[in-house]
């Protein structure tokens, strides 16, 4: 690009995050408020990077017990059994759900990785203040923004089949310490991705025209 | 002028043909859109979802039939169950999630939009922009229809699976929920707010 863009920060402007308003920065821009809706005016979300770490990080963390623990306690009077993501799949799979089992597998376990790992490809490059594939990276944030919330699918799942199954004596199915774990990692996701602010992503273009913003 | 909530691009707002959707020049985020009688269509349709969610929420979401007993459960229910199998945590995200968020951001839609549909400026309507906006991410009840239907399949081995009442409702319900966040302009909303005042 030969031209400077022009940014909203570049020319002294704030965006008002909830309500859209442009406003012109005062010279206490650090605790400036929207003058129509109220909500506090950042330049950029504050502390983005960090947050957006120490969130993810736990996220990464509550992974591997999502997926190593129970989600489910089957017990009938032919014994019990124990169910993690991973075998509700295969479960899936081997009687004759494919559909079923692409579903859940792309919802609780591709889908939580993939973001992840979205989310630390997106921070180390705007870490290194990359200018590389500025449009994809753009996109991948909306796209992890979009699909992270359809992970909840297996808790869903679980809490109906537990409330059904609770009521009569043909089984006893309880919820296991797997499905904690898997909500805490949709959650916490789910927070990094809005703790991340995508105008990092073009604000090496603008530092390189020397107009970054205070 | 706008600014891009993406990339900060600072560019000329433009007049849109009805149905029309401005993008952002550089990253290709969504700006606006213009939709005929946004504001009407954003009415009617958040208080027809009430009326469902009102609905899915008093009769049972899915039965199981087994000799000749018929078991049901609400969605209330559901929460309890975990609620008292220890899984407090679980409990309230399902609750916070499918019951709670939801339920707020259409009481929060019809408090802003149906006084200024009667030409009043609603007390506190800036807190109640913000609320919902922050509300509206976690909403989840087209996941919750997803869910059902896969416990129900994994169920019906089990038992005979009868679809309650709910099921229907939340159904449709999902259908509503996508169409207000297509139709609903939070533009035309501050218009007609500073157009009152």
């Amino acid at each position: 690009m030969t031209r400077a863009p022009t940014t909203a920060a570049s020319l002294g402007l704030l965006v008002c995050h909830a309500c859209g308003l442009l406003a012109r920065a005062g010279p206490h821009a650090h605790d400036a408020c929207c003058p129509r809706c109220g909500a506090r005016l950042h330049w950029r979300k504050p502390d983005s990077i960090s947050r957006t770490w120490a969130l993810l990080i736990a996220a990464i963390v509550c992974y591997v017990p999502a997926n190593v623990l129970p989600m489910m306690h089957t017990g009938s009077l032919f014994g019990s059994q124990s169910d993690t993501i991973m075998s509700g799949v295969i479960y899936f799979w081997t009687s004759g759900s494919w559909y079923l089992a692409l579903i859940i597998f792309f919802a609780s376990i591709m889908v939580p990785l993939l973001k992840m790992i979205s989310l630390v490809l997106l921070l180390v490059s705007v870490q290194l203040r990359s200018r590389w594939q500025l449009n994809q990276r753009a996109r991948l944030y909306r796209l992890v923004e979009v699909v992270g919330r359809w992970s909840m699918l297996d808790i869903y799942v679980v809490a109906v089949i537990v409330a059904l199954v609770q009521l009569q004596a043909l089984a006893t199915i309880l919820p296991g310490p797997g499905a904690i774990a898997f909500g805490a990692v949709v959650v916490l996701t789910m927070f990094a991705a809005m703790a991340f602010d995508p105008r990092l992503i073009w604000d090496p273009l603008d530092e390189e025209h020397g107009r970054a913003p205070a | 002028m706008i600014a891009c909530h993406e990339c900060d691009l600072l560019q000329r707002e433009v007049p849109l043909p009805a149905g029309g959707v401005a993008r952002c020049a550089r990253c290709g985020a969504e700006l606006y859109r213009s939709h005929p009688d946004s504001f009407e269509r954003t009415l009617s349709l958040t208080l027809g979802a009430i009326a469902l969610f009102a609905i899915a929420n008093i009769y049972p979401i899915v039965g199981l039939k087994l000799e000749g007993q018929v078991i049901q459960t609400t969605l209330f229910h559901t929460v309890q169950t975990l609620w008292d199998e220890e899984m407090k945590s679980v409990a309230a995200l399902v609750f916070v999630t499918t019951l709670l968020m939801p339920a707020l951001e259409l009481f929060a839609m019809a408090y802003l939009l149906l006084p200024l549909k009667l030409g009043r400026v609603p007390q506190g309507f800036a807190l109640v922009f913000r609320m919902l906006q922050a509300v509206r991410p976690w909403g989840m009840v087209e996941v919750l229809m997803l869910g059902v239907l896969v416990s129900l399949v994994k169920l019906a081995h089990l038992a005979a699976v009868v679809p309650g009442i709910a099921l229907w409702s939340f159904g449709a319900l999902m259908i509503l929920f996508a169409a207000i966040a297509a139709v609903f302009d939070p533009r035309e909303l501050w218009a007609r707010m500073s157009a009152i005042r």
